[in-house]
């Protein structure tokens, strides 16, 4: 072996550099997934008698079959379709807001960022609080207000028709300003000249913003979609400090579903089956993000 | 620009009054928190005392808590920003084989988020006897492949030059990213750090399945069942919830620069 090539080989270093990492991915990413993906098509439970089979399909029929299952599916989409339009449009007008140079802009930013740092779980409880029944409760006594009198006061946790929105309302609240910070530094990459340019053409601010702005915009607009569409098929915290998925599964969510499955009934076979079913919903919005923002650079 | 400022004063008012009114509530007697929330006392107290305080420390190990969050949080920050870095340098700017390959495999499991392996890894955990410890809740989350990914992004990035004259020297790998990348990456390794502890700091799912008693129990965990220890009271929950923010509040003022630097760099490589 000549010494040059022997210099330049930097394989051994590089393994030992790559080496906990890597160990430490094989080990606790790659093969618990493997694992889920394996035994989804098995019968595994804890402490069964039954001796170990491979089912083929069964346990995706029976996770499809199961109404709270499929209820689970409903409130993600569901949750994911109200709160990703609103959260996203929410935190581009206040990145918008704060883009316009105003004096003091930092304090705002500061204040819209804030919840971002509180756990989800320290949210939970909080805003049961301001979900109090009742005519004294926070949120009750809003509605009341803006509504001259007119509100009835509710129980938004324990009303069907309530839960749901109720917890999106405080993911709003948590989430909002991480996109904002996102989208500010989206909105701060775009050159100067572009809007200058723009004006002197003419354009109008609408036009501007529609024109110029959003289409900048888009690459960091996508990812914001993302992030939160996929946090949205994550939740978990929330339903499960503030609800229990209830009333009525009101509130369940794929997660939710899975622990219950897995910590509760010792169902491994079934829970890795709705692992499996949530790891497929994240690919398939990853997937459609990476073809959104392909399109985008073809088309520039 | 008046129009921008009512709306922002509108906007910062409703982001600011579920914080106000769990400040005002921790300085409360229990019975009139709920009764007044939806008041204006519910935001501004016209008495205050620290009783609710006193109370959490007594009722429950808030201090124990605390220290269980910050060490795991801690170790996992300060491991994974060791690691990860390591390997992103390998990565981003050695030549071996097998590189491309492993990285890609690295970029496929940015992917998998904790909750699609949760249910096994709780499993492994279980069955080798590690629930309740320590170890099950840091060292599964130490390697981090997006951790690794923004690494690379940022050293790849880095100028030839830098390295040359020291491998001319003949500096051996480690002392180069010890001595000249290490110094020149500062924002990324703030980026990571920040936005690695503020997942970790309000992680629930995790150590809601691995801890059983108190013992290694963390901060999310905790407040959630001191919500549901019998009897309700709303100033002790308030105050728990104050005492549990404030640190991370005060090092979020501090450096606020970097958590929004941090933030922003997530999302700009996207």
């Amino acid at each position: 072996m000549r010494p040059a090539s022997r210099l330049n080989d930097q394989t051994p270093a590089a393994l030992l550099l790559v080496g906990p990492a890597l160990v430490g991915l094989l080990l606790f990413v790659l093969l618990p997934f493997l694992f889920a993906l394996l035994t989804a098509f098995t019968n595994l439970r804890l402490g069964s008698p039954l001796p170990l089979e491979f089912v083929e399909l069964k346990q995706f029929t029976r996770i499809f079959n199961d109404p709270a299952f499929r209820q689970a599916l409903a409130n993600n989409l569901l949750f994911a379709l109200v709160v990703v339009p609103l959260q996203t449009a929410l935190a581009l007008g206040l990145a918008l807001l704060l883009n316009q140079g105003l004096r003091g802009t930092a304090i705002y930013r500061t204040l819209f960022f804030m919840p971002v740092v509180f756990p989800m779980s320290l949210v939970a409880v909080v805003w049961i609080l301001i979900y109090a029944p009742g005519p004294s409760g926070m949120m009750n006594n809003l509605l009341d207000l803006l509504s001259f009198g007119q509100w009835q006061p509710r129980d938004f946790l324990r009303d069907p028709l309530l839960a749901l929105p109720a917890i999106m309302l405080l993911s709003i609240w948590q989430g909002a300003g991480f996109q904002m910070v996102i989208l500010l530094a989206g909105l701060q990459a775009i050159p100067h000249e572009l809007d200058e340019a723009a004006a002197l053409d003419g354009a109008g601010r609408w036009q501007r913003f529609l024109h110029v702005t959003l289409p900048q915009l888009k690459n960091p607009l996508i990812f914001v979609m993302l992030i939160t569409t996929i946090l949205a098929f994550r939740l978990f915290d929330q339903a499960q400090i503030m609800t229990r998925g209830g009333p009525d599964n009101a509130t369940t969510t794929v997660m939710y579903e899975m622990v219950e499955t897995a910590f509760t009934r010792q169902q491994v076979a079934r829970a890795s089956a709705m692992t499996v079913v949530f790891f497929l919903l994240v690919l398939g919005v990853t997937w459609l993000q990476r073809r959104l923002v392909r399109q985008t650079r073809e088309v520039e | 620009m008046i129009l921008s400022y009512a709306l922002l004063s509108v906007l910062a008012l409703l982001f600011l009054a579920p914080v106000m009114m769990m400040l005002a509530g921790s300085l409360k007697p229990d019975e009139r928190v709920l009764t007044e929330a939806g008041t204006l006392a519910g935001f501004i107290p016209d008495q205050a005392s620290l009783q609710n305080y006193t109370d959490v420390f007594t009722r429950t190990d808030f201090l124990g808590f605390l220290i269980n969050s910050l060490f795991i949080t801690g170790t996992i920050v300060i491991c994974g920003l060791l690691v990860n870095a390591l390997a992103a340098y390998a990565f981003a700017r050695l030549h071996w084989r097998g590189r491309d390959l492993l990285f890609n495999l690295v970029l496929a499991l940015m992917i998998l988020p904790l909750e699609s392996i949760a249910i096994p890894l709780f499993y492994g955990v279980s069955l080798l006897g590690l629930r309740d410890t320590y170890l099950a809740q840091i060292l599964p989350f130490i390697a981090n492949a997006f951790s690794i990914y923004l690494f690379y992004s940022f050293f790849i990035g880095l100028p030839r030059e830098l390295e040359e004259a020291a491998r001319l020297d003949d500096a051996s790998t480690l002392r180069i990213f010890f001595s000249i990348i290490l110094p020149n990456s500062k924002p990324v390794f703030a980026s990571v750090a920040i936005l690695s502890f503020l997942m970790w700091w309000g992680a629930y799912l995790w150590p809601l399945m691995v801890t059983i008693g108190p013992e290694v129990r963390p901060l999310p965990v905790a407040i959630a069942a001191f919500y549901t220890l019998p009897p309700p009271q709303w100033g002790d929950i308030l105050a728990f919830g104050v005492m549990m923010v404030t640190p991370v509040l005060l090092v979020f003022l501090l450096f606020q620069r970097w958590f929004v630097r941090g933030v922003a760099a997530s999302g700009i490589k996207g």
